[in-house]
């Protein structure tokens, strides 16, 4: 190839390449490991995760939920995962039509008219949120609730403190959810968001916080970072919302230490001009054959570059998929099933552990699969015994709140089985 | 003459809740082993959905798989063929490290697990940082942001607040007229007023420009090298320094890595901070769209700014997450970053190993050059320089037939092959910008340049044909004007009757 280009060597190639900036030695990297060894290698550190010998009680914003098989089976296809961004829409319609399916199933469990074709994660579609409320009413500040996962408020403050918005927050009461006497709001807000069920797990009543919003102009942004709920739970769009978004990772998307997931992104249909990321529609050609197109692009950064409502180009293709498959296969019975699950079993749960000696729920605010415990002891060291039970027994809140540190938000899904929930109850009521 | 491709029976198949029947069930559960509670003694009614999900599909198994593996027929791939696609670095995707991914250890690990049980993990994030920081010759990284835009974005950050660190808050941030829009929108987030500077006429960075615009209220010069021509700026070092004089930062858009890995490395080139795309230069899959991982990866300066939290190693050995870093940006995304692109870019780091990755792209630069010494003389390549691992025809030649680069990209998937990036970047008219990658045989880029040549011969001898491609695939072009101006994003129930 390099005779026939007129070469006679590679280094040629570089020639471009001030001399002193190219390489002589090879990079100071492992030489080539074969297949088999490679497979051993990554065996052995995953081997090296011991958690999965746990029985495990994590949730805060990671769900474990069942995973059906024919997911994996589907995106495992080439067509699907090894696809480029649907630009082509002639040859990428099994990718734009699924995206189509996926925005009209956020839509229609989260009761809004228009949805993207997702974000990074629950907690940068948040901050996108805020944005494109700034965007819409033309004012800069924005509010969110202090009971708001905790690292999704560090990502909007991180990302909204070089533009012009300011972030102020407000607080719960001692029942967990949002105590709107706390709210200020004025005609500068641009949003307020509430999160629900919250980082506590307990339900939030929407309607009468979508009130208090409106009432001064405000947009009302509704962040969920467990989904599943909305197999049960009202819609965020029935209660006021004019933004839902959240983290889709609960639909069929394994906790994989955080990544990768996939935002969700919602809205009325008038706000779609201000929506960031990508938009599916509907299309014809020119036999009148129904096809889908990445839409409204003049949003976008390819075109309005500084201008555009977001940066987000690549966003989370193939977990959307995942996501789509989880829903069609779970379906309409499937969905409300899981729901059921997983709130009875945190009821047994919670009940249970709340018969225990000097251990109490902390709210009393109704939730659907995580609750709080209050502790006799900090939440700290009763996780380490619990440890020493080979039991990971939730999440230590007083990393998050001070005044929390005796409490443990511990989260039960449909894999939590009755004899692992009742090992726990014995763990906890063994006088540790 | 077509000769790589030929038409062929594809299923039809209408949206999921179009085949939706009441009843149909795909999913299973096991039954409930816990006792039922009435769910209104749970949760107080009015807090409950009562449309009893109504819209959402009802299908089987069955219905389900022949769905998705229908659709999937519909897509191009990788895996089919040549995606020409400048700036995506669209390679083979390793198959090993699809099996890597899934090993259970990884996939059922919870980023809010105790350090000492996810050890595997945190060693798949240090080591990879460690590779990628040899490779790109900065030595911190941070794997948090979740594409190339975000690390754009977190890139931005570090220098914003290391600038208000010293007290010299700046207000504006250059970029080339070349750039991806994702660098001036990125800027944009940062609170930065962008300005544009004119490319020279070999489409690289005019130094004079740069030393005219550089000045005390710029914080930074984001650029790309090679530039989004595919060529290297030979300038870069006298470049950093034009910009470090009056005291402000480079950042280099990684995402033309591919022409250097191996080669040569920015840290040694006075970049300061740059981004990496995992989902280009280190094969993760595209997905359709995602997901993606762009890594951040700083000199000393920055440092004390990366995300929080980092990975540190203790004096026995052990991993564990620092939060303590009271001069970082913060979070860009909840948890860890995109931890399922990092374990297969580490597994493609290994599989190629220090030699492979050296030959990946020298292969790489050899392809590209091949395609542009054979078609140099057919479609005009505007700027001259030494294209690396892509090169970018105008239609220059074919606009006098009334044929434009988006028909040529048209009339390729008639042919086989997916369109190259076309009309980017801006300074070239009607661009095609072709990276084949270090993927592709001598057989697939002879069949895609004699599918080039075919088509400019078709330009002339019947326009037509190029302008109203494709011909051959399931749906012709779609009227995307009539899509914009009545935006339909979502299905919809028929409207039913209320009943009483």
């Amino acid at each position: 190839m390099l005779r026939d280009i007129g070469l006679s060597n590679i280094e040629e190639l570089f020639r471009g390449i001030p001399e002193n900036l190219r390489r002589k030695e090879l990079l100071n990297l492992p030489s080539a490991v074969s297949e088999a060894e490679l497979i051993a290698y990554f065996k052995d550190l995953a081997a090296r995760n011991t958690s999965t010998g746990y029985t495990s009680f994590l949730g805060g914003g990671a769900y474990p939920h069942y995973t059906p098989v024919i997911i994996d089976t589907l995106i495992s296809r080439s067509e699907f995962y090894t696809a480029y961004t649907p630009y082509q829409p002639e040859v990428a319609q099994g990718t734009l039509q699924t995206i189509y399916e996926f925005q009209t199933m956020i839509c229609q469990l989260t009761g809004t008219e228009i949805a993207n074709a997702s974000m990074y994660d629950g907690s940068t579609a948040l901050a996108e949120a805020f944005l494109m409320a700034s965007r819409v009413t033309r004012r800069t500040n924005v509010v969110v609730a202090e009971n708001v996962h905790p690292e999704y408020r560090e990502v909007v403050d991180t990302i909204l403190k070089n533009t012009e918005l300011s972030v102020s927050t407000f607080g719960f009461t001692d029942n967990g959810t949002v105590d709107l006497s706390k709210l200020k709001i004025d005609n500068n807000t641009a949003a307020v968001a509430v999160q629900s069920p919250n980082f506590f797990g307990c339900i939030e009543e929407l309607q009468s916080i979508a009130d208090a919003v409106h009432k001064a102009g405000a947009l009302f942004i509704v962040v969920i970072a467990e989904p599943m709920s909305l197999g049960l739970l009202k819609t965020p769009g029935e209660c006021g919302a004019d933004i839902v978004v959240g983290e889709g990772q609960s639909f069929g998307v394994p906790v994989n230490f955080g990544g990768p997931y996939v935002g969700f992104f919602a809205a009325k249909e008038k706000y779609v001009r201000n929506m960031p990321g990508r938009l599916i529609g509907e299309a014809y050609d020119a036999k009148g054959q129904r096809g889908f197109v990445i839409t409204l692009s003049t949003r976008e950064q390819h075109i309005r570059r500084e201008k555009a409502t977001s940066n987000i180009c690549t966003n989370e293709g193939l977990v959307m998929t995942m996501a789509t498959i989880y829903l069609e296969t779970m379906g309409r019975r499937g969905l409300q099933e899981v729901a059921n699950q997983n709130l009875q079993k945190a009821a047994y749960a919670a009940d249970q552990i709340k018969q225990i000696k000097d251990y109490k729920l902390r709210f009393t605010t109704p939730f659907f699969n995580e609750f709080a415990i209050q502790c006799p002891d900090s939440a700290n060291k009763v996780l380490g015994r619990l440890l020493d039970h080979k039991i990971i027994g939730g999440i230590d809140l007083g990393k998050y709140y001070p005044g929390l540190a005796d409490s443990i938000l511990v989260c039960v899904t449909e894999l939590s089985k009755k004899e692992d929930i009742d090992k726990l109850v014995k763990a906890l009521s063994s006088g540790i | 003459m077509i000769k790589k491709a030929t038409t062929h029976i594809s299923q039809n198949e209408n949206l999921i809740f179009e085949k939706s029947r009441p009843g149909s069930a795909a999913f299973s559960l096991p039954a409930l082993d816990v006792p039922s509670q009435p769910v209104e003694k749970l949760i107080d009614k009015n807090l409950l959905r009562n449309d009893d999900l109504e819209g959402m599909p009802e299908v089987s198994e069955v219905d389900v798989v022949r769905h998705f593996t229908r659709l999937s027929t519909w897509n191009f791939a990788i895996d089919l063929g040549l995606y020409p696609l400048g700036s995506c670095t669209m390679k083979y995707n390793g198959k090993i490290n699809e099996l890597i991914a899934r090993i259970e250890g990884f996939a059922k690990s919870h980023p809010s697990a105790p350090d000492s049980l996810v050890q595997g993990s945190l060693e798949v994030q240090k080591t990879l940082e460690e590779y990628l920081s040899e490779i790109t010759g900065l030595p911190y990284v941070s794997l948090q942001p979740a594409a190339g835009a975000q690390g754009e974005l977190t890139g931005l950050m570090l220098i914003r607040k290391c600038l208000e660190a010293r007290g010299d808050a700046r207000k504006k941030v250059l970029v080339p007229d070349s750039a991806h829009g994702t660098n001036p929108a990125s800027a944009a987030i940062c609170g930065y007023e962008v300005e544009s500077l004119k490319s020279n006429e070999r489409g690289g960075i005019d130094l004079h420009v740069l030393e005219e615009a550089m000045d005390e209220t710029v914080a930074a010069f984001m650029l790309t090298n090679p530039s989004t021509l595919g060529i290297f700026e030979e300038n870069i070092v006298e470049i950093c320094e034009i910009v470090h004089r009056k005291g402000g930062l480079v950042y280099m858009d990684g995402a033309n890595m591919n022409a250097l890995v191996g080669v040569a490395r920015p840290g040694e080139m006075g970049v300061d901070v740059m981004h990496l795309n995992l989902h280009k230069t280190f094969s993760t899959p595209h997905g359709g769209g995602g997901p993606g991982s762009g890594p951040v990866a700083v000199n000393e300066t920055l440092e004390p700014y990366l995300p929080v939290p980092r990975i540190v190693r203790k004096d026995d050995g052990t991993l564990s997450l620092n939060f303590d870093r009271p001069q970082t940006i913060g979070r860009v995304r909840a948890f860890l970053g995109n931890f399922g692109m990092h374990t297969r870019a580490l597994c493609y780091i290994l599989t190629l190993g220090r030699e492979g990755l050296r030959e990946a792209t020298e292969a790489a630069v050899l392809n590209a050059n091949y395609i542009a010494a054979k078609l140099k003389n057919i479609y005009e390549i505007e700027y001259k320089g030494q294209a690396l691992h892509e090169v970018v025809f105008s239609d220059r030649n074919q606009q006098k037939f009334g044929v434009r680069n988006s028909d040529i990209g048209k009339r390729l998937i008639d042919y086989g092959f997916h369109p190259p990036t076309l009309s980017f970047p801006l300074i070239v008219t009607g661009a095609l910008m072709v990276e084949p990658t270090e993927s592709e045989s001598r057989e697939e880029l002879d069949f895609f340049i004699d599918a080039m040549k075919s088509i400019a011969r078709e330009c002339e001898i019947d326009p037509e044909l190029v302008k109203h491609a494709p011909h051959n695939t399931r749906i012709g072009r779609l009227d995307e004007v009539s899509a914009a101006r009545k935006p339909v994003l979502r299905w919809q129930p028929a409207k039913e009757a209320k009943t009483a």
